[in-house]
């Protein structure tokens, strides 16, 4: 028994916000919803807590229609991206806050806070003031007030955002031990693809207001039902390029072209669109299914011990991710080698076909 | 444009400061050339931003000094230092077009408007804001407003440095990847001297040819992205840089061997003799990308496996310390309870000394 949308959309005035959207949530591990700035992961947030009631259709929980039902009744938790603390109340009295809403005894508010303290390791600090600790500090607090009072819906808007990379490295792991042995279903807004799938569970990938596929994170972020739902699931941008295909010759460019099997040969012969991973495409030549491309540089971004680099070819604007740092001049030209056998193929309507 | 020594440097916001402690930076020595492309790296509350604000001037530090194509600038205040900043919000006059805001440091200093018309044309060219040159700023999305910062710090030809403070924080994902390859550019094509100063080690290692650590108010390593990742000169370096960070395992020393519960770890910096490192902390430092399973190795149980797709994280108990391996996608992997043997790569295992790369 979990929180389920049935046909909701919500409009303002002439815009819809959300297109009908029908989704059941998993009431074990995260349900993530993934996907840019404006996607609609805040506003679905909103309908699924009662902060705004849908324009159309109905939200259930456990077995109850909810729709119509006011936020403060519904036991429901929010995180937002910014630290919300109360600034005058120490640590313990900010977790403590939904308990004394609720009137419990004194001793049964010191319990579960110093449990929730100690969970999330702000034990030492639950006499200071949310001023005087660091910003991962500040978001554990925002945390323990929402786990402190065992609601049924805990909704996680982009938590981590605002975090420094490491603490949000270190957080990200945490976040789903504390919820492994909660009864609560959980859901968690975020933009980064790389975020879902180390939270594991369950992704609705969300694009200008429409679910575009939900189910298991790996499953989606492997076997992507749409080019939409590729595209929101890539860390970095997935590249895509009109091909045609004709017999098992796949044509790229004027100089571009490799030969497909299986599945993707089965595919009648016309244009498709190609989506392929940055990951797939390497500036060093290995043994396995190589299709040569010429580029030319347009930036080289490293991080930690991978390179990601922006090239152009022809009409192409592609990006290589590789392992190493590799440094390149911007405008070199230099090759690079695609796995084409890990293209994905999609239709002239975006489905995807191979 | 200049060359940027400082030397000796330590800075205290308390009155009297008695020990190491009470110092939010202290023993800084650096030398930035003229031209080069700078960043400073570390989580907040390292003091990244104090070294900044000294350098700027806008304070005075409690020891050291600050020189600038080898002259002392102390005393000098902020608006004479000539230098450019960009801040993590975008600071610009909303009712001012873009160009005026573009034209604005250099009239400040009475250049002529010929001059202020030739020198605007060729920034909004570079930054990509000419086709909105007569638009008021407020008009402008988040990017915008960051280029016109950052094309008022390019617009005076006699800055010493620009310097960026987290300058794609309000910058949404995918427009990141615009504004740093035009940074970048914008390096390559004008050789000014710039610091970048920012908590992100992808921005950080994309923008700099050399990026100085930062670490509770000391300086940890100064190298090329490469040498950070490869040759971590302190754990904590080890541990900032890469995702996740160098594995830290609790070490000994028998005969000058290093040992982890009582296996014998073959690593890169061998140390020659022993007695040096009586007393110390050691510890052995290996990032998860250089732990293989093996079939005869070090045993360990899988906890956890994380797939981020194109790889796995597998986090493991190693007789006691936890662990990560990374592992590409496609590779056989066993299940979490299993117990498996892992191997470390010796010539990317490293013994450290009380957070030190032992020499």
């Amino acid at each position: 028994m979990t929180l389920e949308l049935r046909n909701v959309t919500k409009c303002v005035g002439a815009e819809t916000h959300i297109h009908e959207t029908s989704l059941t949530l998993m009431d074990h591990g995260f349900n993530i919803l993934l996907g840019t700035t404006l996607s609609g992961k805040t506003t679905l947030m909103q309908l699924m807590a009662g902060l705004e009631q849908p324009t159309t259709g109905e939200v259930w929980f456990k077995g109850r229609n909810v729709t119509g039902v006011p936020v403060q009744k519904r036991n429901v938790a929010m995180v937002y991206q910014q630290f919300i603390n109360y600034a005058n109340f120490s640590v313990f009295e900010n977790i403590a806050s939904p308990l004394r809403v609720a009137r419990l005894g004194s001793a049964e508010v010191a319990a579960r806070v110093n449990e929730i303290a100690d969970l999330l390791q702000l034990t030492p600090m639950l006499q200071r003031r949310p001023s005087e600790l660091s910003g991962g500090q500040q978001q554990r607090t925002a945390l323990a007030r929402a786990l402190v009072k065992d609601s049924g819906l805990v909704l996680l808007d982009e938590p981590l955002a605002n975090l420094d990379f490491k603490l949000r490295e270190e957080l990200r792991e945490q976040l789903p031990k504390l919820f492994a042995d909660r009864a609560c279903t959980v859901v968690y807004a975020t933009t980064e693809p790389i975020e879902a799938l180390l939270l594991g569970g369950h992704t609705a990938a969300l694009h200008e207001g429409r679910v575009t596929q939900f189910g298991a994170t790996c499953d989606i972020y492997r076997r992507p039902l749409d080019l939409l739902t590729a595209q929101v699931f890539s860390e970095t941008p997935i590249n895509t390029a009109e091909v045609r295909k004709s017999g098992d010759k796949v044509t790229l460019t004027s100089d571009i072209e490799w030969n497909v099997s299986g599945a993707q040969a089965q595919l009648p012969d016309g244009t498709y669109r190609i989506g392929i991973r940055p990951h797939h495409i390497s500036p060093f030549a290995s043994s396995q299914d190589r299709t040569e491309i010429r580029g030319k540089v347009i930036i080289a971004e490293l991080s930690g011990s991978e390179s990601t680099i922006r090239f152009s070819h022809q009409s192409l604007n592609w990006v290589s991710l590789s392992k190493g740092l590799h440094s390149f001049l911007l405008g070199e030209e230099t090759a690079f080698y695609m796995s084409a056998g890990r293209c994905m193929y999609f239709n002239g309507d975006g489905k995807r076909v191979a | 444009m200049a060359k940027i020594t400082i030397s000796n440097l330590r800075h205290s916001y308390l009155p009297r400061p008695g020990t190491d402690d009470d110092y939010a930076l202290r023993d800084i020595d650096l030398e930035w050339d003229d031209g080069g492309a700078y960043a400073l790296l570390g989580p907040s509350g390292c003091g990244k931003t104090t070294l900044l604000n000294i350098i700027s001037g806008l304070i005075t530090p409690s020891q050291g000094a600050v020189l600038f194509n080898n002259e002392d600038v102390a005393g000098v205040p902020p608006d004479q230092r000539n230098i450019a900043q960009v801040f993590q919000f975008p600071v610009v006059y909303d009712t001012m077009t873009v160009y005026d805001n573009l034209a604005f440091p250099l009239r400040n200093r009475g250049v002529s408007e010929n001059e202020v018309r030739r020198r605007v044309m060729e920034i909004a060219a570079m930054t990509e804001l000419d086709g909105m040159l007569q638009k008021r700023a407020f008009r402008l999305t988040a990017d915008g407003k960051q280029k016109i910062s950052l094309g008022r710090g390019l617009v005076r030809p006699d800055v010493n440095v620009i310097m960026f403070d987290e300058p794609l924080t309000v910058i949404d994902l995918h427009l990141k990847w615009q504004l740093r390859s035009k940074l970048k550019e914008l390096h390559q094509r004008t050789n000014t001297t710039m610091i970048y100063v920012t908590h992100d080690q992808t921005e950080a290692l994309t923008f700099a040819d050399r990026v100085v650590v930062m670490h509770e108010g000391q300086i940890v390593q100064i190298g090329t992205p490469a040498e950070l990742f490869e040759q971590p000169q302190h754990k904590f370096v080890g541990h900032f840089i890469g995702s996740p960070g160098m594995n830290i395992l609790p070490a000994t020393l028998e005969n000058a061997v290093p040992q982890f519960a009582g296996h014998r770890i073959a690593v890169a910096n061998q140390p020659s003799a022993a007695g040096r490192l009586d007393g110390k902390c050691l510890e052995i430092g290996v990032r998860p990308e250089f732990v293989a399973l093996v079939d005869d190795g070090i045993p360990a149980k899988i906890l956890k496996v994380s797939d981020a797709g194109r790889y796995r994280i597998v986090r493991a108990d190693c007789l006691g310390t936890q662990i990560n391996l990374l592992i590409d996608d496609g590779v056989q992997l066993p299940q979490e309870q299993e117990h498996v043997q892992v191997d470390f790569d010796p010539l990317q295992t490293r013994l450290y000394a009380d957070g030190w790369l032992v020499r």
